[in-house]
Order: structure tokens, then sequence, then C-alpha cells
């Protein structure tokens, strides 16, 4: 199904300028992708520094000791 | 970073979010994520299925439908940043100033992805990878070149609301230059590069058509990259604030942050608010 798809679709002249089209869409692509790496490294930054914080709450609470990172992650009143 | 006669930004941003701490920049994320994905892909399939060669360049004009849209967007962007900025002047709102710098520092990526894909065309087309002699593409370059001095200003100036009331004049002024800048090389050039803006009804129906499913894919991109991006500050701002609480410090008071370009709200304020119950 997907091979006669593909049989289908028009012929692309990559031999003359399809390596600057295929140029200027890598380019757009990469620029995304760069720019959603970066988030992603932002995200888990955040991610580790609200654990961080959950501990240190949960410190400050319980003055025995920090909650294990099970009990953080599933309080009583959450459904499992 | 507010002024004493002025609410504090994260007060103001306390008055405009439910009670329970819900989103305010990550709404609506998820939708505007899959209307990008959505538009960009039906503009990939219409420059590479539906829209026919062009008569001269043939497939190589395939370019003009990431580099025109990159480019307008880019400007577009540069403009509204100035926008956001005289908002930013008149309430004194730091939210503003946040995303006027978010507009311009976006703009400045779509830049670049102009500049390179123009060059690649250029190579293609003419030869060369920059021509010295074609008035738009030098003048492209001197807005971008004016915006990549906006961040090393707002880094040089330690002060946060003086860095944003700087930033903020910087915006409105390079803002202004951005079309005044094209129409005085339209008005007193040959028309050498490819014209758009005007001049899409000399194109076929289907480029066209084409075109602007392209331009509305890229604009589309450009919002959510926006929203992502204030998305990602704002919660950083709070998780910072979550982190002066817990470490004692009084929250009305604003912590000394590093230099940085990046604006900063001020989250200090917010959890002030909040603990205290205050809507606003």
């Amino acid at each position: 199904m997907g091979a006669a798809l593909i049989a289908e679709l028009p012929a692309l002249p990559l031999h003359t300028a399809g390596k600057y089209v295929a140029a200027a869409y890598v380019v757009l692509f990469a620029l995304v992708l760069i720019y959603v790496s970066i988030m992603a490294v932002r995200m888990s930054r955040i991610e580790r520094e609200l654990a961080e914080l959950l501990q240190d709450a949960e410190s400050h609470a319980d003055p025995a000791g920090p909650a294990s990172a099970e009990d953080v992650r599933r309080p009583e009143s959450t459904p499992a | 970073m507010s002024s004493p006669s002025r609410p504090a930004s994260g007060a103001a941003e306390t008055s405009q979010r439910p009670r329970g701490g819900g989103a305010l920049y990550g709404s609506g994320l998820r939708t505007l994520s899959i209307a990008t994905v959505a538009v960009m892909t039906l503009g990939l399939a219409l420059v590479f299925f539906y829209a026919p060669l062009e008569a001269e360049q043939g497939f190589l004009q395939k370019i003009f439908y990431v580099h025109v849209p990159l480019a307008i967007v880019a400007l577009g962007g540069f403009v509204i940043g100035g926008l956001l900025a005289i908002q930013h002047l008149r309430t004194r709102d730091p939210r503003w100033d946040m995303r006027s710098y978010v507009a311009i520092h976006m703009s400045l990526i779509f830049g670049v992805g102009a500049l390179i894909t123009g060059s690649i065309w250029a190579k293609g087309s003419w030869g060369h990878w920059w021509v010295w002699n074609e008035p738009t593409l030098v003048s492209f370059l001197i807005v971008f070149l004016l915006y990549a001095t906006y961040q090393p200003l707002r880094f040089a100036i330690e002060d946060p609301e003086r860095q944003a009331r700087y930033a903020s004049v910087f915006a409105i002024t390079a803002g202004a230059f951005v079309p005044m800048n094209f129409i005085a090389v339209r008005l007193s050039t040959a028309y050498l590069h490819p014209r758009v803006l005007g001049g899409t009804s000399s194109l076929p129906g289907s480029m066209a058509l084409t075109f602007m499913v392209c331009l509305a894919g890229i604009a589309l991109l450009f919002a959510t990259l926006c929203k992502y991006e204030l998305t990602a500050k704002h919660t950083r701002a709070q998780v910072r604030a979550l982190r002066r609480r817990l470490a004692g410090e009084s929250a009305t008071t604003q912590a000394r942050r590093p230099r940085s370009a990046a604006p900063t709200l001020n989250p200090a304020a917010t959890m002030s608010a909040r603990a205290a119950g205050r809507p606003g």
C-alpha cells in the first residue's frame, strides 16, 4: 500500500537543484530541533530542581527525615 | 524591579490566574502545537506535490516557500517586539518586557533561518552565497545585526528595571526602523529581488495558496515557540520563588539575581500574594 503510494507520487528533480532545496528545508528543521533540544535540557533542569524542592519541603514538614521518592510520587490521596 | 507606585509583576500575574495556581502561559499550548504541526505538514505537502515548478528557476524555487515566510515572520516579530515594548513602557508591567524579549529573541532565530536559506537560494540561483549589491539582502542583514545587539545591551545593564526600560526603548526604535528600512529600499532601488508583499497577485493561484499556507505555518511555529519559551521562563521563575521561600527568605524582598540578559518576572511577590491568599 505504502510502496504503491510512493510509486504514484511525482518524481522530484533531486539531481539538479534538489540538494539546495533539501539543504534549505533541513536548515529549518535543524533550527527547530536545536531549539527543542535546548528547551528539553531546560525542562529537565526544572524537573530536577522541583524534585529537590519536594525533598526540602518534606524535610521541613517532617523533621524525622524526608519521605522516600516513592511516597512523594504517590501521595495517599492519589489513586495509583 | 518594580517601582513602589506600581503593582509588582507577580501580583499582577496572580490577579489573572486562578487561586489554585492554574497555568497562565501554558494554556492552549497543546492546541497551538497541534495546529502548527498540521498547517506545516499541509504546507510541505502543497510545496512538493501541488505547487507547480516555476518556469525560470524550476525546482530551486521551492526554497521560496521557506525563505520568504521565515524572513516575513522574523521582521514581523521584530515589529511585534516593539509594540510589546510600548505596552511595557505604558504600564511598567515586566510581563510585557518579557513578551517583547521573547518575540525579539525568537525573531533572531527565525532571522538566522532566513539568512541561511537565502544564502542557499542565492548559491543555487546566482552561484554566490552572498551578493552585496542586492539591497534587500543587505538591508535584512543590517536589521538582523541591529537586533543582534539587543541581548548584549540588556546584559550590559545590571539593574533589572533600568535594563527593561532601556531594552524597551531600543525595541521601539529598532521596531520602527524595520518597516522604514524596507520602504526606503523599495522606493529607491530597481526591483532586483523577488517581491512578495503586494506582489502575490502575480503568482499563479496554486503558488499563492501554497505560499499563504507556508506563511501561516511559520507564523504558527513562531507563536508556538514564543508561548513555549514564556511558559518555561514563568515555570522557572516560580521554581526559584519556591526555592527562596523554602530557604526561609522573605518572600517580599527581591533577591539579588545573577546578571542576565533575560528579563525576570518578580516571583517573590507572586508567592507572597499567593501565600496571603490575595487574588491580586
